[in-house]
C-alpha cells in the first residue's frame, strides 16, 4: 500500500489510500463494556476497570509523533477517486446540491464580508477553506439529527435549506429575524432545522451536545447529536468534560472537530503538543477517525459511518477533519500578520475543497461543465445581491421586542420598563430613528 | 409565629462529624412535621413520579444517596436512568445539563456546595440564562442548579461563600432561597415545573432542620410561587427582611425584642429574582424602619438592592430613619470556629440594628 505525502505546517502527513482492513479500519480502540449494572472486579486479575496486565520493563510511552494517526481520504487533489471501493456512488442530484451549496456560501460570505467592511453589518466571518467540512458532514446525516456548532459551519445550515434570506436577515438584525435581532451576526440558530442557535464562548456547546444526545436517547431513539468545534476549542475544559461524559454515558453523539490549522492566530503546533484532536478519543475510550477535511467525500463516508455507530452501539465517535482556515478569523482580524501569501496560496489554489470536488463531478461524474460553473457563479451572485439589498432595506426590530424572551413571559419590573420606554420614545419620537424600525 | 424546632441550635453539634451525615430516622416526625432534608427529598420524589422527563445529576447523588443525603433513596426508585453520578467536573455536568434541557428533558444539577458551581458558572450564565434571549425565544432551558449555598459550619472559606447576589445578578434566571420545609417543597416543585433555567440556594445547616407543615404543603401539585415573598411575623416597629437561614435568626431575635416591647415584621423573601419588593414596600410604609439580615457579603449584596430599589419607590418617604444592612463580614470565611462566629451575622447583631435604628438603647453595647 503506497503513500502519498504532502508538507502541512512542516509535518508529513501520510494518507492512506483505503479505509483499511478490520471492522473499523487501523486505528481500532477496544470498546469498554457498558458500565451499567455490571461492575468490574478488583481482584488479583484486576485493578478496577483495568486488567492487571504488569510488566517488568521500566518504558515511558512515547507519544507517537513519528506515526501520526493517518488520514482517511477519497478523492485525490484532481478530483479522482482512489479506491473505487471507498466511492458512496451518490446521485448527480445529491451530487449537484453539495457542489451548488458550496459555491453559494462562497458568493455569499464574499458579499457579506464586503458588506462589513462597508460598514453595512457590524461583523461577520466566512467559512472559505472549510466547505467540504459542512457539506460532506450535513449530507450524510439526517434532518433530524441535532446540531451543535460553533460559529463556523454556515454551509450546513445551508445544506439544511436555510435561506439566502434568512441567512441575511440575522446579519441585518432586522424584523425576520427569528431571533428579533438579539444575537450578533453569524449566531444563526433554527429550530426548524435542528440548529442550535451558536452561542460564542468557545466550545460550550460540547457538554451540551452530550446532554442533549444523553437526551434523545431515551426520549428520541435513532436521533444522533453531531457537535462541531475547532482545533483550538478543544483545548478548553469544557472539550475534555464532553468527550468524558459522553463516553461514559454511551451517548449518541459524533464530535466533528475541523483541524483549520489557526485558532485566530494561534497555529495548531502551539495549540498542542500531541497528535492532533484524533489521538485523545482512544484516551476517553471513544471511537476516532482522523480525514482529510477537504474531500467532500472522505467527509461524507466518515460522518455517515460514525452515525450508524453512534446509533447502533450508542456511544460517541471523534471525527477530526483536516483542514484549512482560508479566511481571516473574522472581520476584525488580518491574518496576514501571521501567516505567509505563500502558505495561503497552496490552499486557495492547490488543495481547494470546492475545486477537488468540482473536478470530480466534472471529470469523473460528467454532470458537470465549466459553462455551468460560469453560470452558476452569475446566478449565485444575482440571488445574493438581491437577497441582501432586500435584508438591508428592511426594518428593524420594535424596540420594544428588547424586553421581551429574558423569561417565558415578561416579568412585572420589565412590563414596566416597557411601558416606560414607549411613552419616553413617543414623546420624544423626533430624536429616534423610528422610521428604521417597526412599530413602538 | 413558627415554631422552630432546632436539633443543632448548637454549632457545637454541628462540629461533630456524626452530625454532618445526620439522617431523620424517618421521613416526617409527626404528619404535620417535616426536615427540610425530607421536604426537598420528597419534592423531588414527586416531580420524578409525575413527570417522566424530570432526572436528577451530579456528583455522588445516586448510590451515595446525595453528599448531604438529600437525594436519599431515588436512585434506588428510579435508576440509572433518572438519578445519574457524574464525573467530577462542574462545567461538564452544568453543560450537560443545560444541553439535555434543550433537547426537550428537565433536568435537577446539583452542586454539591454552590461554590463549586463557579467551576460551571459559563454554562449557567452564558448558556442557561442568556438561551432564551439571544434566540429570541427559540431555545428553552428548563434546568434546576440546587445544591447548598452560604456558610456551613468549620469548611472554610472556598466552601463558605452566599451566590444569592451572584446569580440575582442575571436576567434569565430566576433565583430562589427557601428557608423553611414548606418553602423547600413548594419552591422546588415550582422550579422544577418552571420552563425557565432557575438557581435553588438550600443551606446545608438547615437540612436537619423539622419544621411544621400544613397539610395543604403535603400535597402533591403544592407549588408556591416564585417571586412572592411572605410576612413570617406580622409586626409594627420595624421591618426585618431576609432570606434563607437568617429569616430564622430574624425570628428568634423578634421573639427576644416582644419580651421588651419591641414588635418586628419578619418577611422571608423567599424569592431572590425576582425580587418581591412590593412586600417590604408595604411593611415600611407601615413600621418605618428597615433593616436588611443576610449571610453573604456587605458590597453588591441582597441588601444593597433591597435598600436601594426601596429608595426608588413610595416606601422612601416612610422612613423614618436610614436602612441598616446586616451582613457577613468583608472577609474570606476564616476556619477557626470564634473567628467563624464573628464573621456571620447572630440574633444579637439583629438586636442591636433594631435598637440602633429605633434609638433605644442596648442593654449592653459590648459587640
Amino acid at each position: 500500500m503506497s503513500m502519498r505525502h504532502f508538507i502541512k505546517f512542516g509535518k508529513p502527513y501520510l494518507h492512506t489510500r483505503s479505509l483499511l482492513r478490520g471492522k473499523y479500519g487501523l486505528q481500532t480502540c477496544t470498546h469498554v463494556a457498558k458500565s451499567t449494572g455490571v461492575q468490574p472486579t478488583s481482584d488479583g486479575n484486576n485493578f478496577i476497570g483495568i486488567p492487571h496486565n504488569c510488566v517488568t520493563k521500566l518504558e515511558f510511552l512515547e507519544p507517537k509523533m513519528e506515526n501520526t494517526i493517518p488520514v482517511y481520504q477519497v478523492l485525490d487533489s484532481d478530483g479522482k477517486i482512489i479506491d473505487e471501493t471507498q466511492d458512496p456512488k451518490l446521485s448527480d442530484e445529491i451530487l449537484l446540491k453539495m457542489y451548488k451549496d458550496m459555491k453559494m456560501l462562497n458568493i455569499m460570505d464574499g458579499i457579506m464580508y464586503s458588506a462589513q467592511r462597508q460598514g453595512r453589518i457590524s461583523f461577520y466571518m466566512t467559512n472559505y477553506g472549510e466547505e467540504a467540512t459542512h457539506i460532506g458532514s450535513a449530507a450524510a446525516l439526517e434532518m433530524r439529527d441535532l446540531v451543535f456548532a460553533q460559529y463556523r459551519e454556515a454551509g450546513v445550515l445551508m445544506w439544511r435549506g436555510f435561506r439566502l434570506d434568512q441567512f441575511m436577515d440575522q446579519c441585518y438584525a432586522n424584523i425576520n429575524d427569528p431571533a428579533s435581532g438579539k444575537q450578533m451576526p453569524v449566531h444563526y440558530g433554527s429550530k426548524d432545522l435542528n440548529f442550535v442557535t451558536i452561542s460564542s464562548p468557545l466550545a460550550t456547546q460540547m457538554p451540551q451536545a452530550a446532554g442533549a444526545a444523553y437526551a434523545l436517547k431515551r426520549t428520541n431513539p435513532g436521533t444522533c447529536v453531531i457537535c462541531y468545534f475547532g482545533e483550538g476549542a478543544a483545548s478548553e475544559g469544557d472539550a475534555h468534560a464532553a468527550f468524558n461524559f459522553a463516553a461514559t454515558l454511551d451517548a449518541p453523539c459524533i464530535f466533528f472537530c475541523r483541524n483549520n490549522g489557526y485558532a485566530i492566530s494561534t497555529p495548531a503546533h502551539e495549540q498542542y503538543r500531541g497528535d492532533g484532536i484524533a489521538s485523545r478519543g482512544s484516551g476517553y475510550g471513544m471511537l476516532t477517525i482522523r480525514v482529510d477535511g477537504n474531500d467532500t467525500l472522505a467527509v461524507y463516508n466518515a460522518t455517515r459511518k460514525a452515525r450508524q455507530i453512534a446509533l447502533e452501539e450508542s456511544r460517541p465517535v471523534l471525527i477530526e477533519a483536516m483542514t484549512y482556515r482560508v479566511g481571516d478569523h473574522s472581520t476584525s482580524d488580518d491574518s496576514s500578520t501571521y501567516r505567509t501569501t505563500g502558505e495561503l496560496e497552496y490552499w486557495t489554489k492547490t488543495n481547494n475543497p470546492v475545486t477537488r470536488f468540482e473536478r470530480y463531478i466534472t471529470n469523473q461524474r460528467n454532470c458537470w461543465s465549466a459553462e455551468e460553473d460560469e453560470k452558476l457563479s452569475k446566478d449565485c451572485s444575482k440571488q445574493v445581491i438581491e437577497a441582501f439589498t432586500a435584508a438591508e432595506k428592511r426594518l428593524k426590530p420594535s424596540p420594544s421586542l428588547v424586553f421581551t424572551d429574558v423569561y417565558d413571559e415578561l416579568p412585572v419590573n420589565l412590563k414596566e420598563q416597557q411601558k416606560q420606554m414607549r411613552e419616553h420614545v413617543s414623546a420624544h419620537s423626533q430624536h429616534y430613528p423610528l422610521k428604521r424600525h417597526e412599530p413602538l | 409565629m413558627a415554631l422552630i424546632k432546632c436539633l443543632n441550635a448548637s454549632r457545637g453539634v454541628l462540629r461533630s462529624v456524626g452530625a454532618r451525615y445526620l439522617s431523620a430516622t424517618s421521613q416526617k416526625h409527626a404528619p404535620t412535621e417535616m426536615y427540610v432534608r425530607d421536604a426537598l427529598n420528597s419534592a423531588m420524589d414527586e416531580e420524578m413520579n409525575r413527570d417522566d422527563t424530570v432526572f436528577l445529576m451530579g456528583e455522588e447523588v445516586a448510590q451515595y444517596d446525595g453528599a448531604y443525603k438529600v437525594s436519599r433513596g431515588l436512585w434506588r426508585k428510579y435508576g440509572d436512568q433518572r438519578v445519574i453520578d457524574t464525573p467530577i467536573t462542574e462545567s461538564g455536568f452544568a453543560g450537560m445539563a443545560v444541553g439535555a434541557a434543550m433537547a426537550g428533558l428537565r433536568p435537577i444539577c446539583e452542586f454539591m456546595t454552590f461554590n463549586f458551581s463557579m467551576q460551571a458558572i459559563d454554562q449557567v450564565i452564558n448558556s442557561a440564562a442568556k438561551s432564551h434571549y439571544m434566540s429570541g425565544g427559540m431555545v428553552t432551558v428548563p434546568v434546576v442548579f440546587r445544591g447548598p449555598n452560604g456558610a456551613a459550619a468549620g469548611v472554610a472559606a472556598q466552601h463558605s461563600q452566599c451566590f444569592a447576589a451572584w446569580y440575582g445578578h442575571c436576567p434569565g434566571l430566576k433565583v430562589v432561597s427557601p428557608f423553611n420545609s414548606e418553602d423547600c417543597r413548594g419552591l422546588l416543585k415550582a422550579a422544577i415545573r418552571d420552563p425557565n433555567p432557575v438557581v435553588f440556594l438550600e443551606n446545608e445547616l438547615m437540612y436537619g432542620t423539622a419544621f411544621p407543615v400544613s397539610d395543604e404543603a403535603m400535597s402533591e401539585d403544592f407549588l408556591i410561587e416564585i417571586g412572592k415573598a411572605k410576612v413570617e411575623r406580622v409586626g409594627k416597629h420595624v421591618t426585618l427582611v431576609s432570606h434563607s437561614r437568617p429569616v430564622g435568626q430574624c425570628l428568634e431575635a423578634a421573639e427576644q425584642l416582644a419580651s421588651e416591647g419591641i414588635d418586628c415584621e419578619v418577611i422571608n423573601l423567599r424569592s431572590i429574582r425576582p425580587l418581591d419588593i412590593e412586600t417590604v414596600q408595604q411593611s415600611v410604609m407601615k413600621t418605618n424602619h428597615l433593616i436588611s439580615v443576610e449571610g453573604g457579603w456587605p458590597m453588591f449584596g441582597i441588601g444593597s438592592e433591597v435598600c436601594a430599589q426601596i429608595m426608588e419607590g413610595p416606601a422612601f418617604d416612610y422612613l423614618d430613619a436610614p436602612a441598616i444592612r446586616v451582613t457577613g463580614a468583608d472577609i474570606p470565611m476564616p476556619y477557626a470556629q470564634v473567628l467563624e462566629d464573628g464573621a456571620l451575622p447572630g440574633v444579637k447583631d439583629i438586636i442591636l440594628s433594631v435598637k440602633k435604628t429605633l434609638h433605644i438603647q442596648p442593654i449592653t453595647e459590648s459587640a
